[in-house]
This record gives structure tokens, C-alpha cells and sequence, in this order.
């Protein structure tokens, strides 16, 4: 793994075992022979290499069908009036999704975040309700003929209130389905949407975010250069949902000669792995960092031709659906307080009697609905073909600093029963956190 | 079909009350800011303009008095998008204006908003093409007002009013002034009533015109009522006193009224944000939407989070008036609108007089006044304290005595 002198010392410590590894941190001589940080970073690389893996091996992915040019979802007509009332489909839809949170999703939330994964009978529910292709073309075995963008809010927002994390694991096989739907080419279509509209749904993941401090999804670090016909991708994704049981990926990289641009990649693909990478919420989605070192990729890998534009708007849908999970675990607060301070009491009255606890449950009502009503706004003009990077860019706003605070609150109005794992607050508290740092990774 | 966008049909009224507060509002904003009691003699020929723009449209117009609701409510379950949107959305473009000159806009008084509210047909008819101003608050109740002093006591076929009213908007111009008063005061809040005074009647004394921080081309008028004598039908509603409907009659002005004071901050706002927005492009400062915000300019950042929180008080704003077009119970959204947006109005106008600097300070511009004027907003009405108590009680199921 590593030839260096130093990583030797870090490999031997490793077999002295934990004791001897912490002796030797302990001591002064890793100061006195000044290699320390060598050895550190050494025994890091070995150690996360000793967990890194390949890819999972996918199934054979192949077209079924030749189509002359790509399938789209049309947008739908441009609406006459001012309404907040989904239509019937989508009530129907938003109901099924709802019970489902509270019965199925709700209750296995607590385990599957100590457990790093959500149960696979959980799944494969989800995929039952046939969130995984709104985005689908008709064409290629979609449901809807019209692009779903609110569709898929109300859905990302009923499921969160399950749990956020579980939605994410759930929700993620979708966004690669709804990107091959916008931006994919033909044969992309015909390759991999058939899996996504059938019964047994491939996991995988669209992959933006990089592991970096103030990351920008138009300034990416991960590679493609062109090698005659071929590209060849390396870079680091972080925080991929359920990246080692992926079997698709589509990866955002700074494509040479054209900027910003998505690829396909099958699993399994030479150079392509994947280590765990376990965060502070979203724990049932097992996220994980995706590694590409020199993965050789055919020209036909490439979507909407690298168009900064597709590109773009990607990143803008990805921005609403995590809007709409933020939105729904912000309900969730607002449900799970409610009636927790109405029933405690503390000098002698319910401490919601209070104006220092009724007010905050106040304004957790008022910024969970004004987060709902412009991520609603931003889907809503998506799906009307208006614009809608400016609105998405107010709902992300929104939701990352309002949607934090809607967590902070929600624990601090259970005071220290909010800090332990008894009550969901504090796992919401970590879970809202990601609204504002995710991007990519789910789409409408 | 969930669809946030301004309606299609309401899109012209929308453009002409851009152009009023744009071509009218706007030139002379500053000078009565500066000429404090002063009347904006300007508004006349305007106020006849909107009046034949709300009598010549089937959608409602841009009035105070498109807050009047179906009395048929809408059983076919149909989307309506009626007065009370359009009357907001009007709303919004003239506070983009000016917030003090619609105030004091002939006709467009929040007592005609709470004549159209309650008023029988009768009232209608009989107050209908009068401006009338509203006068709740007392020196010593203000938020409370079930805790108001004056009172009304029924002598043959008038009514005789005695007591003190501060604040009221307008008061001094207005043909009317709707007076909150108790006709028995051991029976609390279900005995108070709203009354139509008639502006020149000897009973009502002005006692002064308020100096203000902001909306200062509106007068405020502090009033004496002695032994100031209003025929009977100039109750509003049912003279009733039922205890168990409570406040209701008078409160449901509110439902209707604070959608409107919503959508005044909603108007300010995005002023002080259009100015901010064009006063950093000179400073090469832009927004770019595609950037997370963390990755831009601080003063972009600060900006793009503002207009995040604008667009939530906006949409809060239109939802509780759509509510009331479609007949469904509103007061708690009526309640989170006016909360947001009246907190967000003074949170973004005095940021972005920081963001401008002394350019937004200075009497140069209209940043100030803006700041200035915002402050009121989230006040009358019902302060913001008082709009988050109500959306406490209502959110945690509680009764007034309960969450005091």
C-alpha cells in the first residue's frame, strides 16, 4: 500500500497492536526523531486503506432497446392560478408515502442510524411505491409523462418525516434515474433505465460533493482528461449514499475543454472503490467516499455532452430535493415537540404555558412553512419550464440556516432528554445539518 | 396543482400599481417624509384612479376593502384566487412605493378593510365611498385590547361613547373612524364592538398628531370621545353580547387585515432589496445563484440570505390570502405571515443599510427612510410578540388563559 520507510513504522506499530501504537503516541520519540506527522499520516493512509474496497460488481448493464434520439418527460402547461393544493396523483401518492413514513420508516430510524444501514426490506418497500421513476420517460417504462419535480418534493418531504437518513438511502437510486432522464443520452436511456423502471432496482448514487471545506459544485477538483476517444476520471466524492453496494454512478468532474460535466460509471470499473466515510447524520444511508484513480471511461460515458447548462441545473434540482427532506424533518420537529411540551411539566404548569417555550414552538411553525412554500415554489416552476435557479437558490438559503435552527430548537426545548438517544431530536439535530451541506446526490 | 407564481389574471393590476408607486409614490417620498403632517395632496387624484380601477375589475382591485369575503365561500371545492390576493399583491408594489403614502391613501383606510370585514349590506351601502380609519388602542391597552376603556352605552336609538384613542391612522384625514368600544366591560372581550364615528362629529375631539421614527406622510391622531353619540346602526356586526363567540366578531377583522400588513413589509422589503442589490453591483458585488453562499462575497452571502427569508414572508403572505379567497380558516396563517414579514421587513431594511453604508445612512437615498418606516410594521396590527402568541395557541392547542 505504502513503500515508503515511514510507513513501515506505521505498518509494524499497526501489528504491535492498539497498545504499543498508543505507547509509541505517547511517547517522545517520534518528537525527537521529528517524524511524528510522517508517521501519523502514514498509519492513516494504511489504515484507510485496510478498509477501502472495490466497488460492488454490478449486474450487466445493456440496451434493450436503440431509441433515434433521447426520451424526455415534457414539462408541463404553464398553471393560470395561484394554488398550494397538490392534484389528485400527487395526494394519493404523498398519503401512501406518508403512512408508510409513520409505520415502516419511523420506527426502524433509531436502529438503522447506530447501525450505519437502512434494513434492505426497507428498500426494497420504497422502490415498491415507485418513487425511483418519476423521473423516467414514459418511453423507457416511467410512470408520469411530465417532469415531477413537486411530485418528487412532496415525496422527499413524507419520507423524511420518517427520517431523513433512511430517505436518503431510499431516495438515491432516483436521482441517477431522474439525471439519465434529463440529461442522458440515448443509449445511456436505453443502457441503465430500464433497471431503474423494473422490479429489482440497482443502487446508485449521484456523486458531486467532494471532500473539501468550502466546496463549490462549479469548481470541481475531480478530473477528466481526455485520452484519444477515452476519458480518464480521478478525484474523491464524499459523503455517497450506499456507495459500496452501488452498482451505477453518475460523477460530477471538471471535464477537460468543456468544465463541469457528469459521467456514467458501472461499478466495478479498474480504479473505482470506495471507503466508508461515516458522518455526524444521514447515518442510514452508509455513506461513503467513492475513489477514482485513473478509471477509464469510453467517450459514451459523458452526458448532455458536457453542457455546463445541464450541468447547472443539475446541481439546482439537487439543491430542491434536499430542501424538500429538510422540510420534512423540520415537521417532524415540529410534531415531536409539540405535544412533548404540553405534557411536561416544571413549576407546577406545562412548560408550553410558558412564552420562552410557546414562542420558539411558534417560530419553528413559521420557518417550517415558509421553507415548504418556497421549495414548493422553486419544484413548481421547474416543472412549468420557468427558471428556477434563482428560487432554488433562496429555498437552499432557507432551508440550510432555518432547517438548522428548527433542529437546534427541537432539542433544546426537550433540554436534556433532547441530548440522548431516547428522543429523535437529537438525531434530527444531526440530520439537518446536511441540508445545508449536501449537494447533488438526490435530484427532482 | 401546486403553482406559487403571481396569477396570470392578476398580472396587469400588479404592473399598474407598479407604475403608481414607481411614477407617483416614489418621486415624492421623501418629501413627505420630511413634511410630517402635511397632507399628500398628490393621493386625491390617485385615490380616484384606484377607486374606478376596483369598481371597473371583477377581481377585486388593489383597495383596502378587497377584503371582504364571499359570503357563498366556495362549496364547489374549485381554486379561487380572489380579492383578498389581489388586494395583497396590489398592496405589495405601492409599499414598494411608499408604505406612509398608502397609508394614507384616500379610502384605502384599515377601517374600510374592517367595514368590508363585518358591515351588513346596509353599512355598506350607507359607508361605502367613505375613508375610514381605525381606532383601537388606548393608553393603556394596546396589545390587549381586550382590556379597552372606552365604552358604549345604548340611550334610545343612539349609542353614547366615552373614552381615550391613540394611534389611529389617519384619524385626522379620514370621512370615519371605527372605534372599538365595550358595551359592558364586567363581560370582557365578547362585549367589545366596533362603532362607525363620523369624522365631524362634536363628540370626537382631536387632541394631537403624533411625531413618529417613520411612515411619517401618515398622520396619527390621538382622540377624545365625550359623550360622542352614534346611531344605532352604526354598530358593526351583531350587538350582541355572546360569551361564548368571544372576541370573534372583532377579531376577524384581523384574519382580513393582517394578510395586508403583511404584505405593506412584504412591498418594503423588496425595495430596500432591489436598491441593495443594484447599490453592490456598482460596488462589484453580485449574487451568483449557482454558488453556495459561503463561497461568495460576505456581502452576497448576507444578501442571498435576506432574500431567502423575503421569499418566505412573500409566499406566507399570499398563502393566508389565498385562504381567505378559497373561505378556509386563516388566522393562523394570517398570523405567521404578519410575524415573518414583519420581522424580516426591519431585519433587511436595517441590514441593508450596513450593506450600503453610509450611501444607505444618508437622506440621499431611501434606504433610511425605508428602515425607518419598517419598524411600525412589525408592530400594529398586532406586534410580533403578540402574532407569535397566537401562533403558540393555536399550533399547541391553547386557550388564552392558558398561554398568556
Amino acid at each position: 500500500m505504502n513503500g515508503n520507510d515511514k510507513g513501515g513504522v506505521a505498518e509494524r506499530s499497526m501489528g504491535f497492536g492498539l497498545r504499543a501504537l498508543n505507547w509509541l503516541a505517547g511517547s517522545d520519540l517520534l518528537d525527537r526523531i521529528r517524524v511524528r506527522k510522517q508517521v501519523e499520516r502514514a498509519l492513516f493512509q494504511t489504515t484507510k486503506g485496510g478498509f477501502r474496497s472495490a466497488t460492488a460488481a454490478g449486474r450487466t448493464f445493456e440496451a434493450a432497446q436503440k431509441l433515434g434520439k433521447p426520451a424526455r418527460q415534457r414539462p408541463g402547461k404553464p398553471r393560470a392560478l395561484f394554488d398550494i393544493t397538490p392534484d389528485d396523483e400527487q395526494q394519493m401518492f404523498q398519503e401512501g408515502v406518508r403512512d408508510y413514513a409513520a409505520e415502516k420508516v419511523r420506527p426502524a430510524a433509531q436502529k438503522a442510524d447506530a447501525d450505519l444501514s437502512t434494513p434492505p426490506e426497507l428498500l426494497t418497500a420504497t422502490n415498491e411505491l415507485g418513487i425511483t421513476t418519476l423521473g423516467i420517460p414514459e418511453e423507457l417504462g416511467g410512470v408520469v409523462s411530465e417532469q415531477a419535480a413537486v411530485g418528487t418534493v412532496l415525496i422527499g418531504e413524507a419520507l423524511a418525516h420518517g427520517d431523513m437518513g433512511i430517505a436518503y438511502a431510499a431516495l438515491s437510486p432516483g436521482a441517477v434515474a431522474t439525471a439519465i432522464g434529463h440529461w442522458g443520452s440515448a443509449e445511456q436511456e436505453a443502457t441503465y433505465l430500464p433497471a431503474f423502471a423494473g422490479e429489482d432496482v440497482p443502487a446508485a448514487a449521484l456523486a458531486i460533493l467532494e471532500p473539501k471545506p468550502l466546496f463549490d459544485p462549479l469548481k470541481l477538483e475531480t478530473m477528466a482528461r481526455r485520452d484519444g476517444e477515452d476519458w480518464v476520471l480521478d478525484g474523491a466524492k464524499s459523503l455517497v449514499a450506499r456507495a459500496a453496494e452501488c452498482e451505477l454512478f453518475v460523477v460530477a468532474t471538471e471535464a477537460e475543454d468543456l468544465g463541469p460535466a457528469l459521467f456514467v460509471i458501472e461499478s466495478g470499473v479498474k480504479g473505482l472503490s470506495v471507503e466508508a466515510e461515516p458522518a455526524m447524520g444521514l447515518r442510514p444511508a452508509a455513506t461513503g467516499r467513492l475513489l477514482l484513480e485513473g478509471v477509464r471511461l469510453p467517450a459514451g460515458a459523458l452526458m448532455a455532452e458536457g453542457e455546463r447548462d445541464a450541468y447547472v441545473e443539475c446541481v439546482h434540482r439537487a439543491r430542491i430535493a434536499w430542501c424538500a427532506l429538510a422540510v420534512g424533518t423540520a415537521q417532524a420537529v415540529l410534531d415531536y415537540v409539540i405535544p412533548y411540551v404540553n405534557d411536561r411539566t416544571a413549576f407546577g404548569e406545562p412548560i408550553s404555558n410558558r412564552q420562552g417555550v410557546a414562542f420558539a414552538v411558534s417560530d419553528i411553525g413559521i420557518e417550517t412553512e415558509g421553507m415548504r412554500l418556497a421549495t414548493y415554489r422553486a419544484a413548481s416552476r421547474a416543472d412549468q419550464g420557468e427558471d428556477f435557479a434563482h428560487e432554488a437558490a433562496l429555498a437552499r438559503r432557507l432551508c440550510a440556516a432555518k432547517g438548522m435552527q428548527i433542529g437546534s430548537d427541537g432539542v433544546q426545548l426537550l433540554g436534556g432528554h433532547g441530548f440522548v438517544k431516547e428522543h429523535p431530536v437529537e438525531r434530527w439535530y444531526r440530520d439537518l445539518r446536511a441540508a445545508g451541506v449536501m449537494e447533488g446526490a438526490l435530484l427532482v | 396543482m401546486i403553482n406559487l407564481e403571481i396569477p396570470k389574471k392578476f398580472r396587469p393590476l400588479v404592473s399598474q400599481a407598479n407604475q403608481v408607486a414607481n411614477e407617483v409614490f416614489r418621486p415624492i417620498s421623501r418629501k413627505y417624509d420630511e413634511a410630517e403632517h402635511e397632507y399628500p395632496k398628490e393621493l386625491d387624484m390617485l385615490a380616484s384612479l384606484i377607486d374606478g380601477m376596483n369598481e371597473g375589475s371583477e377581481i377585486g382591485g388593489a383597495g383596502a376593502a378587497g377584503v371582504r369575503r364571499d359570503a357563498n365561500g366556495n362549496g364547489d371545492g374549485k381554486n379561487r384566487n380572489g380579492s383578498n390576493l389581489s388586494t395583497v399583491l396590489g398592496v405589495v408594489e405601492l409599499c414598494w412605493g411608499d408604505v406612509g403614502l398608502l397609508l394614507s391613501m384616500p379610502r384605502q383606510g384599515l377601517g374600510n378593510s374592517a367595514i368590508a370585514s363585518v358591515a351588513t349590506e346596509e353599512q355598506l351601502e350607507r359607508y361605502g365611498g367613505k375613508w375610514a380609519a381605525m381606532a383601537i388602542t388606548e393608553p393603556e391597552a394596546g396589545s390587549d385590547s381586550a382590556a379597552i376603556r372606552t365604552t358604549a352605552e345604548l340611550d334610545g336609538d343612539e349609542y353614547v361613547l366615552n373614552g381615550e384613542k391613540i394611534f389611529v391612522t389617519s384619524g385626522d384625514r379620514a370621512d370615519l373612524i371605527v372605534v372599538w368600544a365595550s358595551l359592558d366591560r364586567d363581560k370582557g372581550r365578547a362585549a367589545i364592538k366596533s362603532f362607525i364615528v363620523e369624522r365631524d362629529n362634536p363628540g370626537l375631539k382631536l387632541d394631537r398628531l403624533e411625531h413618529k421614527l417613520g411612515i411619517r406622510a401618515s398622520d396619527t391622531a390621538n382622540f377624545t370621545l365625550q359623550d360622542c353619540r352614534v346611531p344605532k346602526e352604526a354598530l358593526l356586526g351583531s350587538p350582541e353580547v355572546d360569551t361564548k363567540q368571544g372576541f370573534g366578531g372583532a377579531m376577524q377583522t384581523f384574519d382580513n387585515t393582517r394578510p395586508l400588513v403583511a404584505a405593506m413589509a412584504v412591498g418594503v422589503t423588496r425595495a430596500a432589496l432591489e436598491e441593495t442589490h443594484r447599490c453592490l453591483e456598482e460596488a462589484g458585488v453580485e449574487v451568483d445563484d449557482a454558488v453556495p453562499a459561503l463561497c461568495q462575497h460576505a456581502a452576497a452571502a448576507r444578501l442571498l440570505e435576506m432574500e431567502a427569508d423575503y421569499e418566505a414572508a412573500r409566499l406566507l403572505t399570499m398563502k393566508a390570502a389565498w385562504m381567505a379567497d378559497n373561505a378556509k380558516p386563516n388566522s393562523l396563517q394570517a398570523s405567521m405571515a404578519k410575524a415573518k414579514a414583519g420581522r424580516t421587513c426591519v431585519d433587511v431594511t436595517l441590514g441593508c443599510v450596513e450593506l450600503c453604508g453610509s450611501v444607505g445612512y444618508g437622506e440621499s437615498g431611501l434606504l433610511e427612510k425605508w428602515a425607518r418606516d419598517a419598524k411600525i410594521l412589525d408592530i400594529f396590527e398586532g406586534t410580533q410578540q403578540i402574532q407569535l402568541l397566537i401562533v403558540a395557541r393555536q399550533l399547541l392547542g391553547k386557550s388564552s388563559s392558558e398561554l398568556r
